[in-house]
């Protein structure tokens, strides 16, 4: 400490030639500018070498993965055929609303394929990256595939569980996650509102349906695979609502022989949408590329591609009738039909203030 | 240690009773530490590598040679490589002026050199979004220009540089405060210019502690998670950093790869420790030398 002291006081300049300290800063000067030089140019080589090859990227959800793994390459072998040029398609997956923000931060996709409209709409209010009609640009409100919402069920279904109805009895576990932060579970809670709505028609008798099936809920998790996470490796809970495509993924992840799929009487349509950003393939000059990618969702090869991934087609024609069997007819309510679209549903029942908040009273 | 036990033992025979509690003390002590341990940390480590090669070598080869595990050990490693020696050149600059100079504000630098420790990484990601995102303040002007800083190498770098920013200043400022500036002001006064002094006084007396500093760093900036996922996009084999790929991995049911991919990570983090080892080893006389001499 007295060293210090007597360094400071010192100020060494004092006892030294005054000339080296000047040259000494002048070279530090230039050394830290020959830093930033350095990565300056670095940065520039990245994004130049990017530029080169033609690059698609695909925002996507979370249980897409499977889906368009095979899509993309299919996509790419046609690309290649029809113009000889290499295509790599790149692809980013996340929670849709967490994948819809990042995009509106600048995350430079070409095509999302999200879970709700309204995560696409959201992008397209704030970012303004492609127009509010979006959804009208390509067939079947944007959405090449479809799913809906099933039960699954511990392995020969020992709680009988057969329709919404049974989710509400006392005894019962559903898993599914928080509808606050998570998609797929804004569908399960309006698929059995659907449901409550057609079967118990009283508004009182809704209300005290859904209180008994959230109060069945032991945990809500933020996200689907947290979720199904919960229900499959750590045994919790005796139902889960699930994806019907994320069902069949289960089945085929943790063998057939621990689940069943339970499919109730009466479920929700649900759309994922997919959509082109116009202000980044502009900028980015791969708008026919795109376009072409989102196209070929619709042709048969893709509808076949889609049905083996556990979605529905569209266009069931073109599909493996084996992989169409696994398909149950089920009663299907839209989200328009039922509930007025999504933005009026959103605030009715998952705004602060909305249904599910006055319903839902976690125990103490 | 050795010189206080003999001393007690040559105490008389009242305090042998306390001796021999203190022993059993010890070994109670010395026992749960190393129960802790082996339960804590090695335990998970041997889980990593039991997992990662449940399903035999040839998986595991395959799951770490996949183009996409691939990019993420050079993305990490490239990362790593801008990272630390920015922060080592910074972090020496920052302790020097903090340990040698008495000036306002001094308290002030000290506390943002800690800042990023208190700040969750994911806020530190956040940072950057709301500075360089397409919405934030830089965002547009970046994007007319064509520059990719968020969700590109930069912003990954940027948000490592924040969180492993106070390892090696934190590890140099207390030891040049102990060391003092004696040996510098001799150099100085024999005629020795500012940089012969850093070179060749300042840098070796510090060397140890620098080097611990670099460690730490190396070590965090491979693995941060938090900063990383908010500011990387998760592009798949463009964006995601090793840790990033263990949990994308994880998420798509491929618990083997997903170890497989942990199991780099971990690999990466005992090259650093055997490095570390093999160095004191080699220098075990110099290091006792300098410990005496502080």
């Amino acid at each position: 400490m007295g060293d210090r002291l007597l360094f400071n006081a010192g100020k060494h300049v004092l006892v030294h030639p005054r000339s080296a300290p000047a040259i000494g800063r002048r070279r530090r000067i230039f050394d830290i500018g020959l830093t930033l030089a350095a990565f300056a140019i670095l940065f520039v080589a990245m994004s130049q070498a990017r530029a080169q090859t033609v690059e698609l990227l695909n925002v996507s959800y979370d249980p897409t993965r499977e889906l368009y793994r095979a899509v993309n390459a299919a996509f790419s072998a046609e690309w290649r055929k029809k113009n000889g040029s290499a295509l790599s398609i790149r692809q980013s997956h996340g929670g849709s609303g967490a994948q819809a923000r990042t995009v509106i931060d600048g995350l430079n996709a070409d095509v999302v394929t999200l879970a709700l409209a309204g995560d696409i709409s959201a992008i397209a209010e704030r970012a303004k990256l492609l127009p509010q009609n979006w959804q009208s640009r390509l067939p079947n409100n944007s959405s090449p595939y479809t799913s809906t919402i099933v039960f699954l069920v511990r392995k020969g279904n020992p709680k009988a569980i057969k329709d919404w109805a049974d989710l509400a009895r006392s005894g019962i576990g559903v898993v599914t996650p928080n509808p606050k932060t998570s998609g797929g579970a804004r569908w399960n809670y309006l698929a059995a509102w659907a449901w409550a709505d057609r079967n118990l028609k009283d508004e009182a008798k809704i209300r005290d349906y859904m209180s008994a099936l959230l109060r069945n809920v032991p945990v809500f998790d933020t996200g689907a695979r947290g979720a199904l996470t919960s229900f499959a490796q750590r045994g919790i809970g005796d139902v889960f609502l699930s994806w019907e495509n994320e069902a069949f993924l289960a089945l085929d992840e943790f063998g057939p022989g621990k689940f069943d799929i339970v499919v109730p009487s009466l479920s929700i349509l649900a759309e994922p949408p997919v959509a082109l950003l116009d202000a980044n393939v502009d900028r980015k000059g791969t708008r026919a590329v795109a376009e072409a990618y989102l196209e070929f969702l619709y042709t048969p090869a893709a509808q076949a591609i889609i049905a083996r991934n556990h979605y529905r087609p569209r266009f069931p024609d073109a599909a493996d009738p084996k992989d169409l069997a696994k398909f149950v007819k089920v009663d299907l309510v839209t989200i328009d039909d039922a509930f007025g679209g999504w933005a009026k549903a959103q605030k009715t029942h998952f705004a602060d203030g909305g249904t599910f908040d006055t319903l839902y009273k976690p125990s103490r | 240690m050795s010189k206080m036990i003999s001393a007690s033992r040559s105490q008389p025979a009242r305090n042998g009773s306390a001796l021999r509690e203190s022993n059993a003390v010890k070994a109670l002590l010395i026992g749960t530490a190393l129960t802790f341990l082996a339960l804590f940390l090695f335990l998970p480590l041997v889980i990593v590598f039991m997992e990662a090669l449940q399903r035999g070598l040839t998986t595991y080869l395959e799951a770490i040679t996949e183009p996409d595990a691939l990019s993420a050990m050079r993305l990490t490693l490239l990362v790593a490589a801008i990272v630390v020696p920015i922060n080592v050149i910074v972090g020496i600059a920052g302790s020097w002026t903090i340990a040698r100079f008495d000036f306002r504000g001094k308290n002030l630098l000290v506390s943002l050199i800690d800042l990023p420790f208190s700040v969750s990484p994911v806020i530190a990601g956040l940072i950057y979004v709301l500075l360089f995102g397409a919405q934030g303040y830089f965002g547009p002007w970046l994007r007319e220009h064509g520059i990719e800083i968020i969700f590109a190498l930069p912003g990954i770098v940027l948000a490592t540089m924040f969180v492993t920013f106070p390892f090696v200043a934190r590890e140099l400022i207390p030891h040049m405060e102990t060391l003092g500036s004696t040996d510098e002001e001799a150099a100085l006064t024999l005629g020795a210019s500012p940089w012969q002094t850093f070179f060749k006084i300042t840098l070796p007396n510090v060397k140890w502690s620098l080097l611990y500093g670099v460690l730490l760093c190396n070590a965090r900036a491979m693995g941060e998670f938090g900063a990383v996922a908010v500011v990387s996009g998760k592009i798949r084999g463009v964006t995601t950093t090793l840790p990033l790929q263990v949990e994308i991995l994880y998420n798509e049911y491929m618990g083997t790869a997903a170890f497989a991919v942990a199991s780099l990570l971990a690999f990466l983090a005992l090259i650093t420790l055997a490095a570390k080892t093999i160095l004191e080893w080699h220098y075990a006389k110099e290091i006792a030398a300098m410990r005496h001499n502080s």
